[in-house]
């Protein structure tokens, strides 16, 4: 290779890095599109471990739950934390109104919310939890990592954490994730 | 303006992080003890607002973050046990330095990579330069030597 051709690569070289390095943004921002990625995410620590031990209240008319009547069914369930004041809790309700259509276990915890707000919440949405408790003080929400609501955990029949999905769940999320899990589990 | 920059600019440096610490009511009353607590708050990251630290935070989450840094703190833990219980939630993510580990190793690594990088540029650059050109043949002198007449 002589000196002249070798220059004119180097000089190719910022090009084809600048190429590579919007080809990855492209990448990310088309699956940021797809809500296959979000970069606000964090990795779940509870991931692969027993999931936390609680008992809590509940929201009336329900009775309250702890982590071992989760498990007490012996098959996979699912628990979602939700607020009253979350918009992209309203969003999921009709995801989790068709996974209660299918015989999913869900089990709610209200965030840091009153047992007025909640009601209004359950009526105006729909209540697709098998109960549903309320975590006024967040401990046990902190215990379980959640940064934000809504979260949704998907505990196996041993109350391990299988899953956890942060933010509102969708209907392509539960197709292409949460239900081939679910199966896998049963 | 331009005199008074150097002086806003040490002034900036000078200027502490500010506490977010807005209810009195949060502080604890033993001074060396709320020191402590302030010291892993400004440690840890608010996991809402994710470039704030816990201390920093307005959120309602780093508000929890506080009074259970405090708990524990009164409680007798340590710094380092406090923050491990918050990684046991959390995660690495939390701590605003992140420890070295395989998945910050490039991170932690990247100045030196820089730095070895530009030392190798600059290198082979000065011993190109410095690179003393062949001595000129016999018939290369004539030539010369023709022009120069």
């Amino acid at each position: 290779m002589d000196a002249l051709t070798r220059r004119r690569m180097l000089m190719l070289a910022p090009l084809g890095l600048a190429a590579a390095a919007g080809g990855g943004f492209w990448g990310l921002l088309m699956r940021m599109q797809q809500g296959t990625y979000d970069p606000h995410t964090l990795p779940s620590m509870l991931v692969g471990k027993k999931l936390p031990s609680f008992s809590l209240p509940g929201q009336p008319p329900s009775s309250g739950f702890s982590s071992t009547d989760i498990t007490a069914g012996g098959r996979p369930a699912l628990v979602n934390f939700f607020a009253s004041w979350c918009i992209p809790c309203i969003q999921e309700a009709p995801t989790l109104a068709q996974l209660r259509e299918q015989q999913v276990p869900i089990w709610g915890i209200a965030y840091k919310d009153t047992i007025p707000a909640t009601a209004g919440f359950l009526q105006q949405n729909g209540d697709p939890y098998v109960r549903v408790a309320r975590d006024q003080g967040g401990q046990v929400a902190i215990d379980f990592g959640v940064y934000g609501v809504p979260e949704t955990y998907l505990v196996d029949k041993d109350g391990v954490v299988r899953l956890r999905w942060a933010g509102g769940l969708s209907d392509d999320i539960v197709r292409d994730t949460l239900l081939p899990m679910l199966k896998s589990l049963a | 303006m331009t005199r008074l920059l150097p002086a806003l600019l040490a002034l900036l440096i000078l200027a502490s992080p500010a506490h977010a610490v807005s209810d009195p009511a949060e502080m604890l009353a033993n001074p060396a003890q709320e020191h402590r607590a302030e010291a892993i708050g400004d440690q840890l990251r608010c996991l809402v607002c994710q470039n704030e630290s816990v201390e920093q935070s307005d959120a309602d989450l780093a508000k929890d973050f506080r009074r259970i840094i405090r708990q524990r703190v009164v409680a007798g833990d340590t710094n380092q046990q406090v923050i491990a219980w918050m990684v046991a939630r959390y995660g690495d993510f939390i701590r605003l330095r992140p420890p070295v580990n395989g998945e910050t190793l490039v991170l932690w690594a990247a100045p030196l990579i820089a730095l070895l990088v530009a030392a190798g540029a600059v290198l082979i650059g000065w011993r190109r330069r410095g690179r003393t050109p062949e001595p000129l043949s016999a018939a290369e002198r004539q030539h010369l030597a023709n022009l120069l007449e």
